[in-house]
């Protein structure tokens, strides 16, 4: 019997399989599909102090291997989350991370504040790096002096352990890990989606009716793993790694390169079992490779 | 809903675009209602990277119908699967046609638009079930448009024909045809299912001629289960206008309550 668990320090993980912010819902439209405890965990869509409409659609483009959305963070806002959702996901035997978000950096500590007074959360992961909330996509996580303030305010604010989940729409990645590490982030997520865009020819507009939005998917897989890649080298926090993982071996990839933990995101939409799908694939190559920790992968990239 | 990754395709018919699928899938067809979908897997690489949401045409015992025309790639891989093969399919999804006990004797009408006639099979069988009188209006640019209008009225469904060109039946748009229907009969409900500048042009029609009814309506999806707030539309509703999950909302809304984009604010 292979050991899947995970120990992020601040979090011990049953595997290291968790649903990705933004593709699992609220966790309860994925329960029909699979028994959620089998999860390492799952991030809850972002949440702001009030309820949020989001962009004008068309919200969603398809690309080679992957998938532009620009949803813009449409959402029930912190308080319905903790009247409506959490009772319910707070019984589960599974780490129930929620996706925290701000307009600024007030706002992130506030929603923080407001979580932190609930049962049931495992840890919060700051989302400073979505890329359909402003003008031009901009983030905070595009700044180690912006991304290093907005941590370190919530980090004042709550003592539940923080993921902060980066963009990779920066000339340095590893330059605002630093910063929020610098900050006291327990763990860091990377990557968020790429600003990107589709055009129709024919018509001469954008795809999206924000113009431009995120590419998530298999096509961004490569750049997500340099990233993890490079970040591991450069911090000591523990990494989530995502970005198109579609397979065990994509997660076992993420590993080698650094990730303790890794979350599955587009995937969930094409087989809403997939990171069920996942975790199967993952103890049968641990047995078939004789390992009896599966956390013995982290870190073990030969250069 | 659940997935079912060994629904054999039992058969395929085609005329030139148009695609009707023949699918062994017991469970699926057994929770199956009228103007509900399915999110179907078209390929097993990334390209294309998402399933395809296709419209329930009928359900007969373990037997599902699928009709759909092809629009791009992922219907055009969807159309080259044969007879015997096994499809990746999972539903049934959404919100479907309310089916009143109120019909009861009363004409319905049921408008479809080319492709848009998918959902209105299962329905209007379902309706005449309940002892209404369902009428399917079947509109498109030429009778090529229209394969299965035989069909229909072989089973027993009253079916008036238009077509843009004149080929058959009525000339002119569909909506023209409900009108003209409109002058002689008064229908209690209308269901409808076809392209935005159709169901727009239906709206005006029932809201001037004050008569309830239900759209089913298309969108680009990501997941098909609410995970993802791709699809969305916006909807007037509780006196509010939000955008509503087409997959899980929907497909189907009240006339009344859809925004058309025009009219949308801010």
């Amino acid at each position: 019997m292979v050991d899947l668990s995970v120990d992020l320090g601040f979090l011990k993980l049953k595997n290291p399989v968790l649903g990705a912010s933004g593709t699992f819902g609220y966790g309860l439209e994925f329960k029909p599909f699979y028994d959620l405890e089998l999860l390492g965990g799952f991030v809850v869509k972002g949440l702001y102090l009030k309820p949020r409409e989001g962009n004008r659609p068309p919200r969603l483009v398809e690309t080679p291997a992957g998938l532009i959305n620009s949803i813009g963070l449409q959402g029930i806002g912190v308080e319905a989350f903790c009247r409506d959702i959490l009772p319910e996901l707070s019984g589960l035997k599974t780490a129930i991370i929620v996706n925290v978000c701000g307009e600024e950096e007030d706002e992130y500590a506030r929603v923080a504040e407001y979580l932190s007074r609930h049962q049931g959360i495992a840890a919060l992961e700051l989302n400073i790096s979505c890329p359909n909330v402003r003008e031009g996509g901009r983030c905070p996580a595009q700044s180690p002096e912006a991304t290093y303030r907005t941590v370190k305010k919530v980090k004042q604010a709550v003592s539940l352990p923080l993921i902060t989940k980066l963009s990779p729409n920066v000339t340095d990645i590893t330059a605002v890990a630093l910063a929020a590490e610098e900050a006291g982030t327990e763990a860091i997520s990377l990557i968020n989606t790429l600003l990107a865009m589709a055009i129709d020819p024919e018509t001469r507009q954008p795809k999206l009716g924000n113009v431009m939005g995120g590419l998530s998917g298999p096509a961004i897989k490569p750049i997500a793993l340099r990233m993890v890649f490079q970040v591991a080298r450069a911090v000591k926090v523990p990494l989530i790694g995502l970005g198109g993982i579609f397979s065990a071996e994509d997660v076992l990839e993420f590993m080698m390169a650094g990730a303790s933990a890794v979350q599955v995101g587009t995937a969930n939409f094409v087989d809403p079992d997939a990171c069920l799908n996942i975790i199967r694939g993952l103890e049968t190559w641990a047995e078939n490779h004789g390992l009896q920790n599966l956390s013995q992968v982290t870190g073990s990239l030969k250069v | 809903m659940l997935i079912d990754r060994k629904a054999r395709l039992v058969e395929v018919e085609s005329w030139g675009d148009y695609f009707l699928f023949t699918i062994d899938s017991p469970e699926i067809a057994r929770q199956a209602q009228p103007g509900q979908f399915l999110m179907i897997k078209v390929s097993e690489t990334t390209q294309p990277l998402l399933r395809r949401p296709i419209s329930l045409h009928n359900v007969e015992h373990t037997r599902l119908q699928i009709f759909f025309q092809v629009a791009g790639q992922g219907t055009r891989l969807l159309s080259s699967k044969r007879p015997g093969q096994s499809l990746d399919i999972f539903g049934p999804l959404g919100r479907g046609f309310s089916l009143s006990s109120e019909l009861r004797n009363r004409e319905v009408f049921c408008v479809g638009g080319g492709r848009g006639l998918a959902p209105l099979h299962y329905l209007a069988g379902k309706l005449k079930a309940a002892g209404a009188r369902p009428i399917i209006f079947y509109g498109g640019r030429s009778e090529t448009d229209l394969p299965l209008k035989g069909r229909l009225k072989a089973s027993g469904l009253e079916v008036l024909v238009s077509t843009d060109d004149g080929s058959c039946g009525f000339r002119g748009l569909v909506t023209s045809l409900v009108e003209e229907k409109l002058k002689q009969r008064k229908p209690a409900f209308l269901y409808a299912c076809g392209p935005d500048p159709m169901l727009e042009k239906l709206a005006d029609i029932c809201r001037r001629e004050k008569l309830a009814g239900e759209f089913s309506l298309e969108s680009i999806m990501g997941c098909g289960f609410g995970a993802c707030w791709g699809c969305v539309k916006k909807i007037r509703r509780d006196g509010q206008e939000k955008y509503l999950k087409v997959c899980q909302d929907g497909p189907v809304f009240p006339i009344e309550e859809i925004v058309w984009p025009e009219n949308e604010h801010g």
